[in-house]
């Protein structure tokens, strides 16, 4: 079986609990965590490769927990017709996945450290984030 | 002696293909290399650049007459309403307006993914724009609506008209408040997670002509990828110098200008229809001004950097909102440009909302068309108030 990827949400209230120990020691599933991110408050989001027996009940665990479970799909990526480097992303995009070479001050965006939170989506302001599915 | 030079001598040089042109930046290492008086003897002019969302702009339109003739009372474009309050077919189409039914911030915080500021840009990337129009009759204007599609190129006048652009100088917004807060300057985050500044610095115009000695009434710019002028002072136009309590000096601020230009020789890349998530629609204009260094006083200010110019960082959580007075200090555009302030003794990042490789961009297009001898400089026919005439900001009362 193959591993897939997922990406989980979660907000400040778990972030702290050990739900990936749960994960491999309950469920026998073997991950790979891709990315992980935590911010300031504690909202956190990670990108796992799972694979095992117990996967559909390791996730139905999950989110018992009240971890939001996406199928990873979906991909970001930067129309660079329509982006004019402002760097209004810049600050928001919570793992630095679009930010600023310095100091020629022009946006460049690495899809490897993207985790599709889809904030800058909604932030840039001449949308040139778009969603791939 | 020292250098003085004319506009009709600059232009002569220009004419003649011999004109040295650098961009605001550019003179920068050449100012640390040779010095004031010799860049000031060398150089003929500095271009300088600005790629940022101005909401103060919008375009007059003459739709022309349509067969029976309408007195457009009320006049939509895609939906968004234009201001129709002047001759039979005129129209103000305003970067901000919103379409008509806009959930705008109904559902917080909302998206604006379409405007006025889209509007221009749809125009002016040559789409069909659906033109709505309705009114009451008369007998010189019999009929009562209208419904069809225009370009730009089928219309008879479009003149970009912006009251106020090209912001001198701009706050550096953070938020203090224990929330997230979506404004004009971008989402901030709670509790001073990030500033936003919105200017180019260095290769702003109005910073590198704080005294306001050659950019004035009448002089010829690059606005929008097209040739436009400086119409007039912008609205709140209050130039000044930035002091703290203990008078140091922290560069200029509150200038702004009223620019105007033929819309139909711009770019769509120049005018970009722009949405500010949870706060409005926008355009972001690009605008560059030549500075002609007739002296040395001109070429010290054109030639200042990064290091001396600052923004006044300001909380939008609460004081601005509140129009509490006062900021919490000043940040260099270095120091911005480094990626990291200091605010209230908190290391804090920054991110600019106006793009700086796009300023550049404009300046160098400005200096190859100066170069090209394609864009002579004008003397402005009347000067612009600057620091020295002490404007400032009325403010509005409420009354009962
Ligand atoms: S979706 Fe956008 S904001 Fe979120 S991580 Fe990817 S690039 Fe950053
Ligand atoms: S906000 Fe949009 S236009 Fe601005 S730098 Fe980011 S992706 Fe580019």
């Amino acid at each position: 079986m193959s591993p897939k990827k997922i990406v989980l949400r979660f907000g400040g209230d778990i972030s702290d609990k050990p739900i990936i120990y749960h994960l491999a020691k309950d469920y026998d599933l073997v991950f790979n965590i891709v990315k992980a991110n935590v911010d300031p408050q504690k909202e956190g989001t990670m990108v796992l490769e799972l694979t095992g027996e117990k996967y559909d009940q390791g996730l139905a665990f999950l989110q018992s927990q009240g971890v939001k479970v996406q199928p990873l799909t979906e991909e970001v990526i930067i129309n660079k017709e329509k982006c004019t480097s402002c760097g209004a992303c810049t600050a928001l995009c919570p793992t630095g996945a679009l930010y600023l070479h310095r100091p020629s001050m022009e946006v460049d965006f690495n899809g490897d450290d993207c985790v599709v939170c889809q904030l800058c989506l909604k932030v840039c302001p001449v949308r040139a984030m778009e969603v791939r599915f | 002696m020292a250098t003085e030079k004319t506009y009709a001598e600059i232009n002569a040089k220009i004419k003649a293909g011999k004109a040295v042109v650098l961009t605001a930046e550019e003179v920068i290492s050449l100012v640390a290399e040779k010095g004031v008086s010799r860049a000031a003897r060398e150089v003929d002019v500095v271009t300088t650049g600005t790629f940022s969302p101005m909401c103060s702009s919008g375009a007059f339109l003459n739709l022309g007459h349509s067969k029976p003739r309408i007195k457009m009372q009320k006049v939509w474009l895609n939906e968004v309403p234009a201001y129709a309050g002047i001759a039979a077919v005129d129209a103000y189409i305003g970067a901000t307006e919103l379409p008509e039914g806009d959930p705008a911030n109904s559902n917080f915080p909302g998206e604006f993914r379409y405007g006025g500021g889209h509007v221009i840009h749809d125009l002016v990337a040559g789409q069909p724009v659906k033109l709505k129009a309705v009114s009451y009759g008369t007998d010189c204007y019999p009929r009562k609506e209208l419904e069809t599609h225009i370009t730009l190129a089928d219309i008879n006048e479009a003149v970009l008209f912006n009251p106020r652009n090209s912001y001198q100088n701009y706050n550096c917004a953070v938020n203090l408040s224990s929330k997230t807060i979506y404004t004009y300057m971008g989402v901030l985050k709670p509790n001073l997670g990030n500033a936003h500044y919105c200017s180019a610095g260095q290769l702003s115009p109005l910073l590198k002509d704080p005294n306001f000695l050659t950019i004035g009434l009448g002089t010829r710019i690059f606005l929008g990828g097209g040739v436009g002028y400086v119409a007039w002072n912008g609205t709140q136009h209050f130039p000044g110098w930035q002091k703290d309590s203990e008078g140091n000096n922290y560069g200029p601020a509150g200038g702004t200008l009223a620019v105007i230009g033929d819309l139909k020789q711009m770019k769509p890349n120049w005018l970009v229809g722009t949405s500010y998530f949870g706060y409005g629609a926008s355009l972001t204009v690009g605008l560059g001004i030549p500075i002609p260094i007739l002296n040395e006083e001109v070429m010290r200010f054109a030639s200042v950097t990064d290091t001396d110019l600052c923004a006044p960082i300001v909380d939008y959580g609460e004081a601005y909102g509140q129009r509490i007075p006062g900021n919490l200090g000043y940040a260099s555009y270095a120091d911005l440009k480094s990626g990291t302030i200091k605010v209230n003794g908190k290391e804090v990042p920054a991110a600019p909302l106006s793009s700086y490789p796009k300023a550049r961009e404009i300046a160098a297009i400005l200096k190859e068309w100066i170069q090209k001898g394609e864009f002579l400089l004008t003397e402005p026919v009347q000067k612009l108030p600057s620091p020295k005439d002490g404007l400032t900001a009325n403010t509005l009362e409420i009354r009962v």
